[in-house]
């Protein structure tokens, strides 16, 4: 009975990615691409970088940055808390 | 664990390495990577120097090395270069962008080769980054060497 039911789970999930499978869109062509366009084409004169990446992720994205520092940060305090010991002063 | 062949590595390759992670901190807002990445590059240069080391001389050399002021000052940095921007403008503003100060260079707009004097704060946020990414990084290895590296018996 689990057998068949594993059997059933597993055939229906495999169709259900084939189908999804099928469906996807070709290479390279995402369904909107007004947002890059628009990086892309102002990122040099708006944020004065050449990399448009670090435009995004320091410019136009900043809040997404700061909020990834910010886990950077708690991440190592959260280790150096935990592992402290007396003899060991970093 | 420290033989020859990774002490004497690590004499050729150490200043490589970090040497390639500056500048891939500073010239962030030209070529590929940034200060995340430079940062991890530079402390991985740190961790091979670690490693290859004995607990002693690591603990001697690395004791001088303020990791946590380094961290703190790029949290702070990266908070004050965005708060500059508020100085008329909204948060996280370029505002030091094509004004002429340090990183203000005019920047030319379409292809160019690339001029390490542009980029506005986005070069300052990058050099914060990386300096708080490399501090990190570095104090969680070191922390990780000093406090299970030298108990061989207990592994």
């Amino acid at each position: 009975m689990r057998k068949a039911l594993g059997l059933f789970a597993f055939l229906g999930f495999t169709l259900f990615l084939l189908a999804a499978t099928m469906s996807l869109r070709p290479f390279g062509a995402p369904p909107h691409t007004e947002m890059d366009h628009y990086f892309i084409t102002h990122a040099q004169e708006q944020a004065s970088a050449n990399n448009v990446v670090t435009s995004i992720v320091f410019d136009y994205r900043g809040f997404d940055t700061l909020g990834e520092a910010t886990v950077l940060f708690t991440a190592v305090a959260g280790v150096l808390m935990v592992l402290r010991r007396k003899e060991v002063s970093s | 664990m420290t033989t020859t062949i990774i002490k004497t590595t690590t004499r050729i390759l150490a200043s490589l390495i970090l040497v390639f992670g500056a500048y891939i901190i500073l010239h962030g807002h030209l070529t590929p990577g940034g200060g995340f990445q430079g940062g991890a590059v530079f402390a991985s240069g740190l961790a091979l120097l670690i490693v290859a080391c004995e607990d002693e001389i690591v603990k001697k050399r690395f004791e001088k090395v303020p990791l946590s002021p380094l961290e703190s000052i790029g949290a702070l940095g990266f908070l004050g270069t965005a708060l500059l921007g508020l100085m008329g403008y909204t948060f996280f503003k370029n505002v030091i962008a094509n004004s002429g100060f340090i990183f203000g260079g005019k920047t030319p707009i379409g292809i160019n080769p690339g001029y390490l004097n542009t980029g506005g704060t986005l070069a300052y946020m990058n050099i914060f980054v990386g300096m708080k990414v490399l501090a990190g990084l570095t104090s969680i290895v070191l922390i990780f060497f000093l406090l299970l590296g030298g108990k061989k018996d207990e592994w």
